[in-house]
């Protein structure tokens, strides 16, 4: 439950942001991230920019998330991939 | 890096925390006290490719099977109340409290509307003013602060109909009750991200230097868990005891001040009650007396209502949030419990130690050797 997605910041209006989540766009409340600018990356939990962070920590934490949400098991464990070559 | 790079990476940790646990000539326990952590250790396969002499136990890290059964009851019980309407996050719908749980009293008419961030209850306030909107505000401190700021939210619209229903938790004394607790045994904590987020690090020194046991703040990726493991086992073999951060692109040393501040506006720390652990003093937040016009619980107090004695189950949930059993030790694991039918909260929520175990483990693996 406390994971958090990182998003990218199109706009940001009355500490409302719009930001784009894997492709989705969405509104989140900028309340708890006042100095966040559009272009930064956010980390988003339960619909609240958290924090502004590097664009490269977003991919791995967006599988993780979609399997959390209940898809299939992404990736192979560590084990697994050394086994594949 | 490219996934090969990675994986030799991956591997080269493993040996050197190998060649560094050998040195303190004794098996190490490590405990994880996120759930996202749990998920992420089980995916990458970290459990099965660390040498014999480190093990990883999960700790009490998931806010939905933390909740104990009294909470959840309560719930019910407001939900049940016609003038009425629940907002929550979805993940609290199968939770079972004593007799039922929310997703039952939803298929019996109950207005019960699943949220995706606490703000959305503002909304269902304003379309519904003669009806009590009660947000079930659950979680650790990284959602503390969204509840508090929908509080401020509703405060400045002028809302009157909004309420809290809140049962929120705080890591750091959790973990004081674990180390204090006979029948666990930890060597160091992989400490939560995203919770570190909004405290900081500073949170967690007083007990890393109180009990002289090791944490490293981490975040989800393998290699992250990986360099952090290292970082635990160096520290016990040095006989050292400090709070490190592997995850500081994204975890300052001082969090998120302004989460802080806005929590500390309308909560105050409280005893609350941990499934499996009992009551544990100033673990949690209740609001304060200045904002008491937002808590259900202080504008219409259940006391009326009575609360269904508690149920004998054979679920051990409560020992596997504190590490002493594993999920398999439970009776009821991969039979009767299955995340289709899950019988306790740590097969409920996706970060459960239980559906954690079923879900990557399905007997492929000997975990928790
Ligand atoms: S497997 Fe199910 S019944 Fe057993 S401890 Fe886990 S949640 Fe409880």
């Amino acid at each position: 439950m406390c994971l958090a997605v990182p998003a990218k910041v199109l706009e940001i209006e009355n500490a409302i942001g719009k930001v784009e989540i894997s492709g989705v766009s969405r509104e989140v409340s900028m309340m708890l991230l006042p100095e966040a600018k559009p272009g930064d990356f956010v980390l988003v939990h339960a619909g609240f920019a958290m924090q502004i962070v590097d664009e490269k920590d977003a991919e791995e934490n967006n599988a993780l998330l979609a399997e959390m949400n209940g898809a299939p098991r992404t990736v192979d464990t560590i084990e697994e991939s050394a086994a594949h070559d | 890096m490219t996934k090969k790079e990675e994986r030799e990476l991956a591997q080269r940790l493993v040996k050197e925390i190998k060649a560094m646990a050998d040195k303190t000539g004794r098996k190490l326990r490590f405990m994880e006290v996120c759930g996202t952590h749990t998920v992420a250790i089980f995916r990458a396969g970290i459990r099965q490719l660390l040498p014999d002499n480190v093990e990883l136990v999960s700790g009490p890290g998931c806010p939905v099977c933390v909740t104990p059964d009294d909470y959840m009851d309560k719930a019910i019980a407001y939900a049940q109340h016609p003038d009425v309407i629940i907002t929550t996050f979805g993940d609290m719908l199968k939770v079972p409290g004593t007799k039922s749980s929310l997703g039952e009293a939803k298929t019996n008419g109950a207005d019960i509307r699943i949220v995706y961030s606490p703000m959305d209850s503002i909304p269902v306030a304003k379309d519904n003013p003669d009806k009590k909107v009660v947000f079930l505000a659950v979680g650790f401190e990284t959602t503390a602060p969204t509840a508090a700021a929908t509080v401020l939210a509703a405060e400045q619209q002028g809302i009157k109909n909004l309420f809290m229903l809140s049962a929120h938790k705080l890591v750091p004394p959790v973990m004081e009750v674990l180390l204090n607790d006979e029948q666990v045994h930890v060597d160091g904590f992989i400490l939560p991200g995203h919770v570190s987020v909004v405290t900081g690090t500073g949170i967690y020194e007083p007990i890393v230097e109180k009990y002289h046991v090791p944490g490293v703040v981490t975040g989800f990726e393998p290699l992250q868990i990986l360099r952090a493991l290292y970082r635990l086992v160096k520290q016990v073999a040095n006989g050292e005891a400090k709070v490190e951060n592997e995850y500081e692109d994204v975890v300052r040393p001082e969090g998120n001040p302004v989460s802080q501040r806005i929590t500390d506006t309308v909560y105050e720390p409280a005893d609350t009650g941990w499934r499996g652990m009992g009551i544990v003093p100033l673990s949690g937040l209740r609001m304060r007396e200045t904002y008491k016009a937002y808590d259900i619980e202080q504008v219409m107090p259940l006391a009326a209502v009575e609360l269904p004695a508690p149920k004998k189950t054979a679920c051990r949930c409560g020992e596997v949030l504190r590490g002493i059993v594993t999920p398999k030790e439970c009776p009821l694991f991969g039979k009767a419990c299955v995340p289709t039918h899950a019988i306790g909260p740590c097969m409920v929520s996706v970060e459960g130690v239980c559906a954690a175990w079923y879900k990557y483990g399905q007997g492929r693996f000997e975990y928790g050797k």
